[in-house]
């Protein structure tokens, strides 16, 4: 049994990891139909501003801030107006093949500059165990489990409660009625661009420590991110956050009970499920078709 | 001029086949292996490009069909079977998973079928991976034998290469047919509005599935020559990424035009091997090259050509309407 809640409680700070990356992946599809496939290399590439930071003599805590500030400029600034802004009016393919692209960029640059061997790097939460109910938990996942949850309720206050998250769901919905009543739709779309970028520096931080930072890293984080965002439902931040934590611990617990050789079918074959019977995710809302 | 105009397309064609034909003759072994691949890949990207361009409907699984192509025919062929067989059960393989993975995508809108081919896509890679009684697991197969076509041995690299040639000719006939007959007209249908199509009497589920079925078996005759052109494979090639390079190919030589997926095969196989001089970055050159010109030009290499043609087209038009109009007012 201690096992099991071990299990479910690393899951679920994986999960809740998850679940912030497909969150800014939704937000950067409700708001501007970008599909990024580079979202996993996005989570891959702060950790490497950060150990670069490190290695020219910043201390940790300054090394973070480096870390996002720079996710800001070049993944969130930089990835809107280089990319996404002239390819935006030609449709959601091409934008989505530019974003293969940037994610192949993006692995080679790393590998080319810095090293292609992983390195490892400091955890912001202190190792150890803590004890529930008289069972040992590792502080680790708990500590990375607490942060993460932080983030997500930060981010659903932003969105839910002040005026400026108000605005950008109004923009999300219906970008044509919210510049009619007055909402600067592009602001907010930059806007919706520099938060992902905050959140997969923060997803950087709290993920590393566990897997290392290594070029190849941000491959299966961007489609466990992807997974999650359909599972959940594409077009809802709540659905992303269910949908992240709900795979991070199906991947857990299948690969304890099911089989390590299939652990990564179990999210696939609940994706296929959940397109078979509740095709619009677990809290999305169905979208209209139009002619 | 228009005789000339009306012929000059297949003097083009000849020309390019006849180069294609005699320009190899004294490549090594190496320049022959990277034209063979880029003919391989040409195939899959084709299938790709009736699946993405003609029926508008987005798979991330290509891949996965040239990984079922590629084990069917070294499966075969190691224990004694002709590649002629392999081929066949190729194409019937992937034609019906094809048509069986369409399924749970039609119930829902179109681009739910490039999730469900995004799991198919890591399903076929685990199974790939993980079946070793069958696939040989991440040992792979070696040893695959490379076909006698009417008793000619094709084991050297030339004349594998013709056999890759070939096959991509034979794809190309069949594809041109095929876009020009009654489904290639309902495939186009539904790609540019799936719901006027069934309005007008397309069947549209049936077509998005033979479209869908069509494509990934392509992909498995790609598949079935890829296998005894590296003569030994392995899981590693067919993941995920072999889909989504197929997909770039299709979007980068121009999604929806005939001669685009041999454009965006010869960008992702020869460009990488063109850049390799400069070594360690040559990948990151290829990711950029992609990058700018799909911002430049988002419908690929070919959509800048038809933007080109279109734009003179209504220059002469209007130069000639101003023309007649010229003459309208002399006369009156």
């Amino acid at each position: 049994m201690s096992d099991l809640l071990d299990l479910m409680v690393a899951g679920l700070a994986t999960g809740a990891i998850y679940a912030l990356v497909a969150v800014g992946f939704t937000l950067l599809w409700q708001t501007s139909q970008t599909i990024n496939f580079a979202q996993g290399e996005f989570v891959m590439l702060p950790a490497f501003f950060m150990l670069a930071a490190m290695h020219a003599g910043a201390p940790f805590w300054l090394a973070i801030l480096i870390g996002i500030g720079l996710s800001m400029i070049l993944l969130g600034l930089g990835f809107k107006l280089l990319l996404v802004d002239p390819m935006l009016r030609h449709g959601v393919l091409p934008l989505a093949i530019a974003t293969m692209a940037l994610a192949i960029g993006i692995k080679e640059a790393v590998k080319q500059f810095f090293s292609a061997e992983a390195s490892p790097f400091p955890s912001v939460v202190p190792a150890g165990e803590a004890s529930i109910l008289g069972r040992a938990v590792s502080l680790q996942s708990l500590g990375v489990l607490a942060l993460a949850i932080l983030a997500v309720i930060g981010l659903t206050a932003l969105l839910n409660r002040t005026s400026l998250g108000r605005q950008m769901q109004a923009v999300a919905q219906n970008p044509n009625v919210a510049r009619i009543i007055g909402i600067p739709v592009e602001r907010m779309i930059l806007l919706t661009f520099l938060i992902n970028a905050v959140l997969v520096a923060v997803a950087s931080v709290l993920i590393t420590p566990i897997y290392l930072a290594k070029f190849s890293s941000g491959e299966v984080l961007g489609q466990a991110a992807f997974i999650a965002a359909i599972v959940g439902g594409f077009n809802q931040v709540r659905g992303a956050i269910a949908g992240g934590l709900l795979i991070g611990v199906v991947d857990n617990l299948s690969a304890a009970y099911i089989s390590t050789q299939y652990r990564a079918a179990v999210p696939m074959i609940l994706l296929i499920a959940i397109i078979l019977f509740c095709p619009q995710g677990l809290l999305g809302r169905a979208e209209e078709r139009t002619v | 001029m228009r005789e000339l105009r009306k012929y000059l397309p297949f003097a083009l064609s000849a020309a390019v086949v006849a180069a294609l034909i005699v320009v190899p003759m004294n490549f090594n072994r190496y320049g022959l292996f990277i034209l063979s691949q880029w003919a391989t890949m040409t195939i899959a990207a084709m299938g790709l490009n009736l699946t993405l361009g003609y029926a508008g409907q987005v798979s991330l699984a290509q891949g996965a069909f040239v990984g079922i192509g590629a084990y069917t025919a070294a499966l075969m062929t190691t224990h004694g079977l002709p590649l002629a067989g392999a081929l066949a059960l190729a194409i019937l393989l992937c034609f019906a998973i094809g048509w069986l993975l369409g399924y749970p995508a039609l119930r829902v809108q179109h681009h739910y079928l490039a999730f469900v081919t995004l799991a198919f896509s890591t399903l076929a890679f685990l199974v790939f991976r993980n079946e070793s009684w069958l696939t040989g697991g991440t040992y792979g197969i070696s040893n695959i034998p490379r076909p006698a076509i009417f008793g000619f041995a094709t084991n050297r690299p030339l004349p594998f290469y013709y056999v890759c040639l070939g096959m991509l000719g034979i794809v190309t006939l069949c594809m041109w047919w095929l876009i020009r007959s009654p489904w290639g007209r309902a495939f186009m249908a539904l790609r540019e509005n799936p719901i006027r199509a069934q309005s007008l009497g397309v069947d549209t589920r049936r077509y998005t599935l033979m479209a869908f079925a069509i494509g990934s078996a392509l992909g498995g005759v790609a598949g079935v020559i890829y296998a005894p052109l590296t003569q030994y494979i392995d899981p590693v090639p067919f993941n995920l990424s072999l889909s989504l390079d197929l997909l770039m190919m299709v979007i980068v030589g121009g999604s929806g035009f005939f001669f685009g997926p041999f454009l965006g095969a010869m960008i992702a196989v020869l460009l990488p091997e063109w850049l390799r001089v400069t070594e360690g970055y040559y990948l990151m050159l290829y990711a950029a090259a992609v990058i700018l010109l799909l911002i430049w030009s988002p419908t690929g290499i070919l959509g800048i050509l038809d933007r080109f043609l279109a734009e003179r087209r209504t220059r002469a038009a209007s130069a000639k309407r101003a023309g007649t109009k010229s003459q309208w007012e002399t006369v009156a």
